[in-house]
């Protein structure tokens, strides 16, 4: 009888021990790249480890996920493994998200840079275009042969948009400047990268900017003496006098704000577009060659965009075709920039439709 | 005193099945050795890779999923590489029967009937064909080397879905994002086990492996695929056209390559994506080769593969290991099977002076 | 113009990766042997030689590590293709596996590091000379490296004994153990040459095309190397322009996109395979020529008996 007592005693205690297990956060994050990429999966890791540190909870994390079938069964298998939020950083990833979160109704997703939501799917993106349309500000004052090189991934609306977001600025500040768009057609592949660098300057391009992973540009661009702006990270380690600032993912403040929503029971499904505002995009300290005027040209834009009174995308705005199609006091909606597939006045070159 | 490899009389048919053990358990010993390098347990690593994705009825499942488009191109692969014809571009014939079987769900979006999955299906298939005989042609007309064409086209292939879901494939109500609309349920394959996705798609790789078993140990075809191999210039001379051999080859290849890839795009992913396979093709080579060229053997490498992936997967959850680790610990498992299979047509002896202080 | 000097340059060096990782296939394939695993094989050149530079900060250092590190590599392959006779294809695959994971573990604490590239050296008197001197003689000590080994090899295979006894290994591993030749010692010297040549591909990239270090970086180049000993139907001069043609084309497109040629970049991207085709087809309509100089042995294991 004592016995029974007992072993029903360790048990109980077992199955508190477990309950209480159960009960702790765990967070899960799937990555698309390898971490080891210095570029927006090495970001997304930054802020798992934020997570970590900050909060003391346990993550786990799936890395070199592709996008296709084997999503859904990595995200699935984070679901059913006691991860009580999961963020899917890619948007290849949003349907399979969507699917297992049906199957979860307990486990909180983050889907990023999707569109698709539920009850306990949200979506978060970061507006890189406000960082871009800093640069391209910088770009059109700095550069000497008004010839300024675009290094592109692919025509996806989020790069789209960054390229018209730059040239607006560019061409605001300085109407004689041309951009020139190179598609490299990968996210990653520094040689690719760097060989689209001396490409563009070969023909004439004095600054480069790119929405490519790795710092190979910048690189190049340090050693063939010409500007660039980095990406995803403050890459002045690699061009110490090239790096005139730096498009930085901030994913910390997000994943460890998220974090504790959950943790605290108040977490809601909402969109997120966070900008510089949020912190989400930030930019890296100006290099030492952009001068002093510049820089408070830079700095305008970039107030303007805190405080609400500058939008990147305000009228009047004109497509390639020459059609005026924001009118002057008004600004593209977050509707129509998401899905952006056209360009702007002044950017050549056609997107497959 | 160090042991050495002897050529055997005849190969062993014990070896034959007991090879791939011995190869198991030396992978089971580097891998305790390369997880304590690793900072985890051993036994906890083991586990996480061989034992908890098998452990629930949506993990065996999964590991259907996982294997079905490996042993299928395995197989087709392995027929060719036994008749000594190197199609290295499976990846690129997949991509194209996903990409045309895709296109041809997406027609069909919103409407029913029966007759949607065969055409998807024979879709993949006829694609996957017309794609690979680019290769043939080029290698009979011409003479250019298939190891060549076929991987360039991989590239292409890639290039030319990028290009599609970009474009003309792309879900009008997808905020221009590269992705196909979700495919209707009419052009969904059905599901074998309910609450899972393990889907027919299995099925069909059970069929081709049966198929090309009985291809090869019982037809003239099987027969002049492995005369064309073994004895190029004597099956030539017994009037089997090498140009044949290598136009059969490159379209079974082709043809169950893309069926593989219409199966991925309507089975597990249910649309068009910039990428559908993460290598399949290529991966598949080994299959075939770790199978020994076998359509039997294939299916088991293939499903032994597949259990790696979901292995790495869990350890990568379970364990905060990197993908990394999981690459190395594949590779050793590889390495292990390839080389015991040494053992099959060698054994060890040990040197005469070892032999001596035996007999003493 | 004034744009070809520079545009020549990008393409050396785009070129300068595949040239030293097909040369040393070429010779490996050569002895009769295929290693699949030459992008297993640069890759571990790459990292290893990052890790020797940034610890060392020594050129020489760097570039005899990622020798050392491609060759570890091949003699691995070389155990297991001709002690244990593994069939060579999927040895060579799994070999690629394995460096990619490999280097990515070593690399953990690599990424986010910089290093200033190799230094350029400038042939006295040749690099003063108008236009030839900037694009032919300002380059790093691996692009005229690459250059002379194309020579060497030549000169090795058709000019040289050893080069003699190396191809007729290759062409019939029977009738040279016959002759009394090591089949297997050559056999395993060529592929640690194939190894090392493949690590100082990898080194290039890591060292000076884009002087850094992130996962994956040699991105498929160890392919495209394999398939150009094809397109070269194992010459070295052949090496050298499908090297020069594939780079060539693929910094060439990247020209065109930026003088904003209105066709989709994907087509644009695809052009660089299809030429290799193209060209293949092309010089490949001498069927004779190409047999002749394919070693026959390609792949085949040996098993000599006794």
């Amino acid at each position: 009888m004592f016995k029974k007592t007992l072993i029903s005693l360790i048990l109980a205690a077992g199955l508190a021990f477990g309950a209480s297990a159960s009960a702790e956060t765990k967070v899960g994050f799937v990555y698309v790249g390898p971490i080891g990429d210095h570029g927006w999966s090495y970001q997304h890791d930054q802020g798992r480890l934020a997570v970590e540190k900050e909060l003391g909870v346990k993550t786990s994390y799936v890395e070199n996920v592709p996008e296709g079938a084997d999503a859904e069964r990595v995200i699935r298998q984070l679901a059913s493994s006691g991860h009580n939020l999961i963020f899917t950083t890619s948007f290849g990833f949003m349907n399979p998200t969507v699917k297992v979160a049906k199957q979860f109704p307990n486990v909180k997703f983050e889907h990023a840079t999707g569109y698709k939501r539920a009850d306990n799917v949200a979506t978060y993106a970061a507006r890189f275009y406000e960082g871009r349309a800093i640069i391209g500000t910088i770009a059109g004052k700095m550069t000497k042969t008004n010839v300024v090189g675009y290094i592109a991934s692919f025509p996806i609306p989020e790069v789209i948009r960054g390229i018209n977001s730059f040239t607006l600025a560019m061409k605001k500040v300085n109407p004689e400047a041309k951009i020139k768009v190179v598609w490299v057609n990968t996210w990653f592949d520094p040689g690719k990268e760097s060989d689209a660098a001396k490409a563009l300057i070969d023909q004439g391009c004095d600054i480069l900017t790119q929405h490519t992973d790795s710092p190979a540009p910048l690189q190049v661009a340090e050693s063939r003496g010409v500007y660039a702006f980095g990406q995803a990270s403050d890459m002045k380690a690699f061009a110490p006098n090239a790096q005139l600032t730096s498009i930085v993912d901030n994913w910390n403040d997000y994943y460890v704000a998220q974090t504790k929503a959950v943790m605290d029971g108040t977490w809601k499904s909402m969109d997120t577009w966070g900008g510089l505002k949020d912190k989400m995009v930030e930019m890296a300290p100006y290099g030492d060659a952009v001068p002093a005027d510049v820089r408070a040209m830079a700095d305008a834009v970039k107030n303007g965009i805190l405080d609400g009174s500058f939008h990147p995308f305000q009228g009047p705005i004109k497509n390639q075709q020459g059609e005026l199609v924001v009118k002057e006091g008004e600004v593209l909606s977050d509707k129509e920039l998401v899905g952006m597939n056209w360009y702007v006045e002044g950017v050549e070159g056609s997107i497959p439709k | 005193m160090l042991p050495s490899l002897v050529k055997r009389q005849q190969p062993s048919t014990l070896m034959v099945y007991l090879s791939p053990v011995i190869a198991l358990i030396l992978s089971m010993v580097a891998g305790v050795i390369l997880f304590l390098i690793m900072k985890v347990s051993p036994f906890g690593g083991l586990h996480a890779f061989f034992i908890e994705p098998l452990s629930t009825k949506y993990g065996i499942a999964e590991l259907g999923v996982k294997a079905t488009p490996l042993v299928l191109i395995g197989v087709a692969l392995s027929l060719g590489f036994k008749a000594g014809v190197w199609n290295i571009g499976a990846e690129g014939q997949l991509t194209i029967g996903g990409l045309c079987g895709g296109a041809m769900a997406l027609y069909f979006y919103e409407q029913q009937g029966f007759h949607i999955i065969p055409l998807i299906l024979a879709t993949g298939i006829v694609s996957g064909m017309a794609y690979a005989s680019i290769v043939a042609f080029l290698r009979v007309k011409f003479n250019a080397n298939e190891i060549l064409t076929s991987l360039m086209l991989s590239y292409v292939a890639v290039l030319f879905l990028n290009l599609m879901v970009h474009g003309p494939l792309k879900d009008p109500d997808g905020f221009n994002f590269p992705e196909s609309r979700m495919f209707s349920d009419s052009a969904l394959l059905p599901i074998l086990l309910e609450g899972t996705r393990l889907h027919i798609g299995a099925l069909l790789a059970l069929t081709v492996v049966a198929i090309g078993w009985i291809v090869m140990s019982k037809t003239l075809l099987g027969y002049q695929i492995k005369a064309a191999g073994s004895a190029p210039a004597a099956s030539e001379h017994a009037g089997f056209r090498r140009s044949k051999v290598i136009w059969i080859t490159l379209l079974i290849g082709g043809g169950i390559a893309g069926l593989a890839g219409a199966i991925e795009v309507s089975g597990p992913i249910g649309q068009l994506q910039p990428s559908i396979s993460p290598g399949y093709g290529f991966t598949a080579i080994i299959v075939a080769y770790v199978g020994r060229l076998h359509p039997v053997g294939a299916m088991l490498a293939g499903i032994l593969l597949a259990l790696t992936y979901l292995g790495g997967e869990t350890a990568q959850i379970q364990l905060n290991l990197p993908v990394a680790v999981t690459g190395v610990f594949q590779a050793l498992l590889l390495f292990f099977l390839l080389a015991c299979d040494v053992l099959i047509h060698y054994r060890i002896q040990f040197t005469e002076q070892a032999v001596r202080v035996e007999n003493t | 113009m004034e744009m070809i000097g520079p545009a020549l340059l990008t393409i050396i060096t785009a070129a300068t990766p595949l040239l030293f990782a097909a040369l040393g296939e070429m010779v490996t394939e050569k002895s009769g042997v295929l290693n699949l695993g030459v992008e297993g094989m640069m890759i571990m050149g790459a990292i290893l030689g990052f890790v020797a530079v940034h610890f060392t900060d020594s050129v020489t250092v760097a570039l005899l590590v990622s020798i050392l590190a491609g060759s570890a590599m091949a003699a691995l392959f070389g155990l297991l293709v001709l002690k244990f006779h593994a069939s060579q294809v999927p040895t060579g695959l799994a070999l690629t596996i394995f460096g990619i994971g490999l280097s990515a573990l070593i690399g953990q604490s690599m990424v986010g590091i910089a290093y200033d590239g190799l230094p350029k050296l400038s042939l006295p008197v040749l690099s003063s000379l108008p236009f030839i001197g900037d694009v032919f003689f300002r380059h790093d000590i691996l692009v005229y490296l690459s250059l002379i080994m194309v020579f060497v090899i030549y000169y090795f295979l058709n000019k040289t004994r050893a080069g003699l006894i190396l191809r007729a290994v290759g062409d019939s591993h029977d009738a040279a153990h016959a002759m009394g030749y090591p089949v297997v010692k050559i056999r395993f010297l060529a592929i640690l040459f194939g190894g090392g040549m493949a690590g100082l591909g990898g080194a290039y990239l890591s060292l000076a095309y884009s002087p850094l270090w992130v996962e994956q970086m040699t991105a498929g180049r160890g392919w495209i190397a394999l398939a150009l000993v094809v397109f070269a139907s194992w010459r070295p001069g052949r090496v050298l322009l499908g090297a020069y043609l594939f780079g060539g084309i693929t910094i060439l497109q990247l020209h065109a996109q930026a003088l904003g040629i209105g066709v989709p970049s994907q087509v644009m991207s695809m052009l660089p395979y299809l030429a290799t085709i193209i060209v293949l087809v092309i010089i490949s309509s001498d069927p004779g020529k190409i047999r002749l100089n394919a070693p026959a042995s390609l792949g085949r294991p040996f098993h000599p008996s006794r």
